[in-house]
């Protein structure tokens, strides 16, 4: 058996093991969509760390950097400055006058089932979305990391999706919160370890270091020898529209994380909004550390490993475990690949119980059966039956795209649905007294609408590629794209945010005005807040 | 289904009386449950919203946490997006050679202790907040058990 299918094993055992016991203690609705709320403030912390650096950050960012240099450490900056956001404006209104999805700060003021039925299907299309994208990079990286054991694509995704149903129908938020905790830590130990290393073999000179990232040698398309400094800006996005995609992915990092349902839903598991400020300080400091270290490894692969060799086996993504293998050997390789797992596996899990919650909470007991469960335990049992047809689906899907396939525009699809449709409305919600139903479902509605069109309409969607370039890593449309930014979020927010306004102003709705001075005494106070149970 | 505990004495109780009140538990709670075994509704139950937002503590609170919330916000917009625009928009100044590295780098990892500090000054302003909100709230349990 090989190194990384043995560590493979040895982490899903500990996580199914963690199910185990969660299982037996989850009881009631509050332990399985919100662990009781008695997550302390350094685990919740640690688990929304572990939520957030997701394979893309680990694996992605690493390699970005790796090819693209300077222009890929500007993910990492405005990964860790939105939390911010997160902090200062709503992680603690939201844990003061919420249950457990953002949608139930909306319900507060607002008529709850239209607003309730936007806000999930806001929240289903930013996590099934986010979710596809990271079911594909799984099977390919999985089959890729684990070749020499004969796993391939259709294997690993269907080992992923089965793993994840098994963690979120069985152990709810608590089995949930825990398998990310554990891949937290794992995952911050082997990105240190890997730094470290990559120091050593500078001799811990800072300035051998960065001397060797300004004379990065590759091999260019044409064949010819490339020496680049890796720390000049401008290797990613190049004129005329690079400029204005990076201020665009700022955007939607900045403001998107803050409307990150699987983020969001992280802040019910904790007793009070004190603790939820907590977890987000723990949680900054984590993620701080972790987005400067992608420094050495993703300057450490273009430097150590290089562009050559990465391309030759298995691409950008595979920069992380490559500079490991040239670190520490296989061992080490094995264990760098089990943390990716471990993160794919996570994740997914975090997102599958975000978008089973909203459609049990949201959808099934307030829209259609108007704010009452018909059999006690009736939310908990649908979000179960939730969570197993989302992971189908995700499985399937993932499937018929194939490991080819170029699906990384998902994610900036995530994020630019989260703040064009999310964000404008939680902050309005919060503080304009005027707001009303009508601003809220036109905001959601303008804000998934532009994202998606804009989406369809830019160059992950419309390029013209080589004839080189075959089957599903082929661009959908084959013509110019006709809007020119890859993130839309530039456009897309403001839209957003127009749309709630102009929304709002149609009418007037003195409910909603009037229940505006109990939702700003509620979260500003924590006066009638949902409680800890205790177990 | 238990059968219902009545935990009020029945009017006609005879139970003695005995002991000084420190020593046995009340047989009956007339004060109603103590304010941490509320559920959310119980405790936010019959509130007057508009008292409490019209008391000059809960306008102070508020006026205090904008003070602190919409610069510190406006800051960390600005010094966020002051790097894409630059790096955009002069990527020549920004490769500036400035301590073995180059001025975009070191505005980059500029950022993540500017996200550190704002996060520490929020905490230590947050924390005074804590206790005015707690403040508030007790003084509303209080004037309910009075009524």
């Amino acid at each position: 058996m090989s190194t990384p299918l043995l560590m493979f094993l040895i982490f899903v055992g500990i996580t199914l093991v963690i199910t185990y016991w969660a299982a037996r203690r989850s009881t009631g609705s509050s332990a399985y969509f919100a662990a009781g709320r008695s997550i302390k403030g350094w685990q919740n912390g640690v688990a929304v760390a572990g939520d957030y650096m997701s394979a893309a950050s680990f694996l992605g960012i690493a390699g970005i950097i790796a090819f693209q240099g300077y222009d890929g450490f500007m993910y990492s900056v405005g990964w860790l400055v939105a939390y911010l956001t997160v902090l200062l404006v709503v992680a603690e209104p939201l844990r003061n006058a919420g249950k457990y999805t953002m949608a139930d700060v909306l319900a507060y003021r607002l008529s709850p089932r239209p607003v309730r039925a936007m806000a999930s299907l806001s929240t289903l299309t930013v996590s099934t979305f986010y979710m596809i994208a990271q079911m594909v990079g799984a099977g390919a990286l999985v089959s890729l990391l684990l070749k020499d054991s004969g796993v391939t694509y259709q294997a690993a995704v269907v080992g992923v999706g089965i793993l994840m149903i098994v963690y979120v129908v069985f152990g709810g938020m608590l089995a949930t919160t825990w398998v990310q905790i554990v891949k937290a830590i794992l995952l911050m130990a082997g990105t240190i370890l890997l730094s470290v290393l990559v120091l050593a073999h500078f001799g811990f000179s800072f300035g051998n270091f960065f001397d060797a990232i300004k004379h990065v040698t590759y091999h260019a398309a044409a064949g010819k020898v490339v020496t680049q400094d890796f720390l000049q800006p401008g290797l990613r996005y190049k004129p005329p529209y690079g400029a204005l995609d990076l201020i665009s992915l700022g955007m939607a990092l900045l403001f998107g994380t803050a409307g990150l349902p699987h983020i969001l839903v992280r802040f019910y598991t904790v007793p009070d909004a004190k603790t939820a400020r907590t977890s987000v300080v723990w949680a900054m400091a984590i993620i701080g550390v972790f987005y400067i270290l992608t420094t050495f490894l993703g300057f450490g692969a273009a430097t150590i490993v290089g562009r050559d060799v990465i391309s030759k086996n298995g691409g950008t993504n595979m920069s992380a475990p490559l500079l490991a293998q040239a670190m520490g050997g296989d061992i080490f390789f094995g264990f760098i690949s089990a943390i990716a797992f471990a993160t794919i596996l996570a994740v997914v899990a975090g997102l599958t119980i975000s978008a089973s919650t909203s459609f049990a909470h949201d959808f099934w007991t307030n829209v259609i059966h108007r704010g009452t469960e018909r059999a006690p335990g009736e939310e908990v049992k649908v979000a179960r039956v939730t969570a197993f047809v989302v992971g189908g689906v995700a499985i399937l899907i993932a499937i018929v795209l194939g490991p080819t396939a170029n699906v990384a525009f998902l994610v900036a699809l995530a994020f630019a649905v989260a703040a064009s449709a999310n964000l404008p409305v939680i902050v309005l919600s919060l503080f304009w007294r005027r707001f009303n139903t009508r601003g809220a479902v036109a905001g959601l509605g303008t804000g998934l609408l532009a994202s998606i069109v804009l989406i369809l309409l830019s160059p992950s969607i419309m390029t013209v590629d080589p004839p080189t370039v075959t089957g599903a890593a082929r661009h959908l449309i084959q013509s110019p794209p006709l809007f020119p930014l890859e993130n839309p979020g530039l456009l897309s927010i403001p839209l957003g945010f127009l749309g709630a306004f102009l929304g709002t102003l149609t009418g007037r709705e003195p409910s909603a005005e009037a229940r505006y001075t109990e939702l700003v005494v509620r979260a500003n106070t924590g006066l009638g807040a949902e409680k800890a149970t205790t177990h | 289904m238990p059968p219902k505990m009545n935990i009020e004495p029945e009017p006609g109780d005879q139970t003695p009386e005995v002991g000084a009140a420190t020593d046995v538990a009340p047989l009956g709670r007339d004060h109603g449950k103590p304010a941490h075994e509320l559920t959310a509704e119980e405790d936010a139950d019959g509130t007057d919203w508009g008292r409490v937002a019209g008391e000059s503590e809960f306008k102070g609170l508020l006026a205090s946490k904008r003070r602190f919330i919409v610069p510190a916000t406006i800051f960390f917009v600005a010094y966020y997006f002051a790097l894409p625009v630059l790096v955009g928009y002069a990527p020549g100044l920004m490769d500036t050679r400035v301590l073995g590295v180059n001025l975009a780098y070191l505005f980059a990892l500029s950022q993540f202790f500017m996200a550190w500090a704002v996060a520490a000054l929020y905490v230590r302003a947050a924390g005074g907040w804590d206790e005015t909100a707690r403040r508030i709230i007790e003084r509303l349990h209080s004037s309910r058990k009075e009524k």
